[in-house]
């Protein structure tokens, strides 16, 4: 199946890109006016702290800094997309290696269109289609960290996507389809605070690189905003306004908590979004945070008219004896959990959500919840794949989606075995 | 040998000891490291619930335990003996890698009676000296209940302790303790709920005229997050906490209470399955310049630190000190040396009784490690010892921990070992008894012949003498066994069994069969130089910059059990180092 959309997708890259050739040629590399002017001052601190904060808010870390122990922004993490591999570049000032001879304008230029100091294209594994939505000053204020840092020496090889793929002049075709070059601009029919979330989710954070559903190309899907996306091998939850699978039922301090700790009344993060927590969201000023939650909390959900299955089902039958016995000890039997160590299952939306990959996931490998300074417990959940086979995990988590007045679709044992060999190979698990 | 650059402080041994202090010296600025032999061990990974209770890998193959293999001691009664090595353990248990006894016990917390600390002054005074049995070496510790108190307070909110409060600052309070010290606060967390068992045996004995209450329990009563921020879970009662390690997140343990902030420490490093063969002395032998450990390859590396914390399990700590030329081993013939004097354990009894299946069905499976009703009647001097000859004493209860299938067999005395009948026997019994492995929980005091030295013939792994074991009981602990045994058995009969069978001590020390893992004493805490290892702030006498911690410090053994007193210890001991010994490094008593 990955192959195979591989294949389609390499397909679909190389006849765009001819038809982009033309466009290509007269494309103006740089943006001029008022906003090619430099605000960037590495000698000023509140300079570089404003950028330091914006740099935590944008998560450069989480892909720029190689795990276990990498030196800060050196780059060489691998970073898994739906079309292979990608490594991480060097962004410390290294001259050679690193960014050490870019302008404020080679920045800019690529964070807001994709484009490296040498006019090749970035893949948009680096977000740019959000990146674009930035202001100048935020770009310059963490340009202006970046230069503080110890540059490092360090050659990295980010061209490891197997042919066709590797010709980046197809990433111009891509931008075409999906990206749309432009400036944050306020909503005046919203607050101030709707607005810096706005700001924050569509820009700095790049919530939609997860949590938007994607097209085979990788491109945001029109109109479904945050509703939701399979990425890594994780399922990264709708984020909207929904009742049952989004955020509609959290109050604009349960997501804050989440956001800051990791946790909340309901939730542990685990998987890429416990990175996240820890590398940027938990550090992150709480009134940054509402605005967050009030912006995403206003975003429309999905009616997707799904219908409980029935509890006389033989799949929920087997799942709520399968439940009494591995789960119920930590989950408790009404799947109420208990704050900080074990996430409540009963009305919770991650186990709601309209594709099952998180659960039977961590039903299979078990996960790690995020620890972070307020929250520091980081308990954990032990991996069944031994002791469950594909029809009992199946049973499970459709009974989990569908108990105690939840609602989503069952879950076949064919999904949990495939999703049992793609986790089993996958080569960069987020743990 | 290769010399690893300098650190502040190096802790020999992860468990609760090692954790406390691993914790509190890197929060007051210094680079730490600790040195477990034994593996990491992680909850969700190493003994998540979907294993952990595994009686046989766990209870009966000692899968958390240290193998003898790696280093075992020898053992005899007495000085006229042969020792021979233990090539399985028996009487007690070891606990290896990270979290020490601290992953596999049962979480029952209890401090000592104040009148412990004071042991000789106040039996002396109450009795008179010739009152105490000639050979007995009891002491006074050099520190107060009333200066541990505190620390107490401390360890029991780092894990949660469950309880009910019996003395809130001099206030007697219902339903808990009448005989313990004050403290100066109630438990954080609300004495879990008793099952069928343990509420009848409180029943009985307030009928009787005792003065039951639960015991103070670290498995949780309810969710707990304490003053580090971690979280525990509410206990759910699978009764597999003693040998095993909790996969529910719901008993205190390292793992469950510190290590979690304890691994994000900046200035924290730990090195795992690496062994300290010995502390090592600058020439004068006055002062440690560090640690030599031994890794996985079989590759010896220096540590050099300014302070060395001996925070290994009892026997251990003795035997490092023995094996780096730490102080004077012991010499019972010469009475001379302090280093192995005053080792003790405990003098654990019970009794079975037998109900009528029609009537009393227990379900003893579901239990916690720390559950049950208890008294304390027949503890410490909380009795008029004068008639009873005999010193010491114990606390009892109805504390069926599990009703794991292969060990909790309770059958009638008489009954076959095997075959038909015993099948029947344990068939009837199973559900209608109480079977308490430790129902009395009896002292051990201390003896001029029940001491620890080196081997002269059996050698470790590394070509070291082994560690030698010499112990037994006296006529003082098989008295005070049998007068507490009567005791409980008679609330066993109170309760309406129509057999109660009783088990008090007898005999020699039997290093087969397990009584608790309660190891004491060795390098012993006292006012002092002459008769301790250790001053009261558990700082080698010897080695200023060698502190030696846990219940090796014990100068005898308590009827309770020892964890409890061990993290008020440990921190009554931070805070020393912490506010004394680093403003002014040396000896914090002068001798």
């Amino acid at each position: 199946m990955r192959k195979l959309l591989l294949g389609t997708a390499a397909f679909v890259l190389l006849g765009a890109g001819a038809l982009a050739a033309a466009y290509v040629a007269t494309d103006p590399k740089l943006p001029s006016g008022p906003q090619a002017e430099s605000h960037g001052d590495a000698q000023s601190f509140s300079e570089v702290e404003y950028g330091r904060t914006m740099l935590t808010v944008a998560d450069c870390a989480a892909c720029h800094t190689a795990k276990d122990g990498g030196e800060p922004f050196a780059g060489g993490r691998p970073i898994e997309t739906p079309f292979g591999v990608i490594v991480s570049s060097n962004i410390t000032p290294d001259r050679e290696t690193g960014i050490g001879t870019w302008t404020d304008e080679d920045f800019a230029d690529a964070l807001w269109h994709g484009f490296g100091k040498d006019g090749h294209q970035i893949y948009p594994a680096m977000p740019y289609p959000y990146y674009t939505h930035m202001t100048r000053r935020d770009v310059d204020a963490i340009h202006s960290y970046l230069k503080t840092l110890k540059p490092v020496h360090k050659q990295v090889v980010s061209d490891t996507l197997p042919f066709p793929l590797n010709i980046r002049l197809g990433m111009r075709a891509w931008n075409l389809l999906y990206f749309r070059d432009g400036r944050f601009a306020p909503d005046p029919a919203h607050d101030d605070v709707y607005n810096r979330g706005a700001y924050l989710v569509t820009g700095p954070e790049h919530c939609g690189a997860c949590h938007t559903p994607k097209t085979v190309l990788g491109g945001d899907e029109a109109g479904k905003l945050y509703q939701g996306n399979v990425i890594q091998g994780w399922t990264a939850p709708n984020i909207t306004g929904d009742r049952r699978r989004g955020l509609g039922s959290w109050s604009i301090e349960d997501v804050v908590e989440y956001l800051k700790t990791g946790h909340n009344r309901q939730a542990a993060s685990s998987g890429p979004m416990a990175e996240e927590v820890g590398l940027s969201s938990s550090r992150m000023k709480d009134e940054e945070l509402r605005a967050i939650a009030v912006y995403l909390k206003a975003q429309p959900g999905q009616d997707d008219g799904a219908a409980p299955v029935p509890a006389s089902d033989p799949a929920m039958r087997a799942g709520a004896a399968i439940y009494a016995d591995s789960c119920a000890s930590c989950h408790r039997g009404d799947g109420s959990g208990v704050r900080g160590l074990f996430p409540t299952l009963a009305g919770a939306p991650v186990v709601q959500q309209l594709d099952p990959t998180s659960l039977i996931r961590v039903v299979l490998q078990g996960a790690r919840s995020a620890a972070t300074p307020s929250a520091p417990t980081g308990a954990a959940m032990p991996s069944y794949d031994w002791r469950l086979d594909d029809a009992q995990v199946a049973a499970v988590v459709t009974y989990i989606r569908n108990a105690w007045g939840n609602q989503a679709p069952a879950v076949e044992a064919g999904t949990v075995a495939k999703s049992r060999r793609a986790f089993a190979e996958q080569a960069h698990p987020v743990e | 040998m290769r010399k690893l650059p300098h650190k502040d402080v190096a802790i020999i041994g992860l468990g609760w000891t090692g954790s406390i202090m691993a914790h509190g010296l890197s929060e007051a600025g210094l680079d730490v490291i600790a040195f477990e032999r034994g593996p990491w061990r992680d909850t969700a990974q190493d003994f998540p619930p979907t294993y952990a209770p595994d009686e046989y890998r766990y209870r009966v193959r000692h899968e958390l335990f240290l193998r003898p293999a790696q280093m075992t001691f020898t053992f005899r009664n007495n000085p006229s003996q042969t020792a021979l090595p233990i090539r399985d353990w028996g009487a007690f248990m070891l606990g290896n890698g990270v979290g020490g006894g601290g992953l596999h016990w049962n979480a029952e917390m209890w401090r000592f009676e104040p009148s412990q600390f004071m042991l000789k002054t106040h039996l002396t005074e109450r009795y008179g000296a010739k009152f105490i049995p000639a050979g007995m070496t009891i002491q006074d510790w050099g520190v107060t209940y009333d200066e541990l108190e505190p620390h107490y307070d401390r360890f029991e909110y780092l894990c949660g302790t469950a309880g009910t409060a019996g003395n809130l600052r001099g206030a007697i309070q219902p339903g808990g303790n009448p005989f313990e010290g004050p403290r100066s606060r109630p438990y954080p967390t609300p004495a879990q709920k008793q099952p069928f068992n343990a509420t009848l045996f409180a029943k009985a004995a307030r009928e009787m005229g005792h003065q039951p209450f639960p015991q103070p329990s670290g498995n949780m009563s309810q969710p707990y997050t304490n003053p580090l921020g971690v979280t525990l879970g509410p206990c759910t009662f699978c009764g597999y906490c003693e040998w095993f390690g909790c996969g529910n997140y719901s008993k205190a343990s390292p793992q469950t209470t510190i290590l979690p902030v304890l691994v994000k420490q900046p200035g924290f490093t730990a090195r795992d399955n690496c062994e300290v063969l010995r502390i090592v002395l600058d020439a004068g032998g006055k002062r440690a310049t560090g640690v030599v450990f031994v890794d996985t390859d079989g590759e010896e590396w220096e540590q050099p630190a300014d302070l060395v914390l001996c925070c290994a399990f009892t026997p251990f700590n003795v035997q490092l000190l023995m094996l780096s030329g730490v102080g004077e081993i012991y010499d019972p013939a010469a009475k001379r040396g302090n280093v192995g004097r005053n080792f003790t354990h405990q003098t654990v009894s019970t009794a079975t009784a037998f109900f009528d299946p029609a009537t009393h069905r227990f379900n003893p499976f579901v239990a916690s490690g720390a559950i049950g009703m208890c008294i304390d009647d027949f503890n410490g001097d909380n009795f008029d010892h004068g008639p009873l000859g005999f010193v010491g004493g114990g606390y009892m209860g109805q504390v069926q921990t599990n009703g794991r299938p292969i060990e909790t067999t309770p059958v009638p005395a008489g009954t076959p070992t095997w075959g038909a009948k015993w099948k029947a026997a344990v068939k009837q019994n199973y559900n209608s008894s109480v079977y308490s492995g430790s129902g009395v929980h009896g002292s051990f005091y201390s003896y001029d012949d029940v001491f620890l030295d080196l081997d002269p013939t059996y050698k470790d792994r590394f070509g070291r003498p082994l560690m030698r074991m010499t112990i037994d009981f006296h006529e003082n602990e098989h008295k005070m066994s049998a007068f507490l045994t009567d005791r409980y058995a008679e609330i066993l009969r109170a309760m309406g069994a129509t057999r109660v069978d009783k088990l008090p001590r007898t005999g020699h020390y039997d290093v087969t069969d397990y009584q608790t893992s309660h190891l004491c004493g060795g390098a012993v805490m006292g006012a002092e130089p002459s008769t301790s290892v250790v001053n009261r702030y558990q700082q080698s006498w010897d080695v200023p910059n060698l502190f030696v911690i846990g219940a090796s410090s014990f100068p005898q053994n308590a009827g309770y059990n020892p964890t409890t007193t061990v993290g008020a210890l440990t921190y009554w001991t931070l805070d020393a180092i912490v506010n004394q010994y680093l403003k002014a490094p040396g000896p914090l008593v002068q001798a």
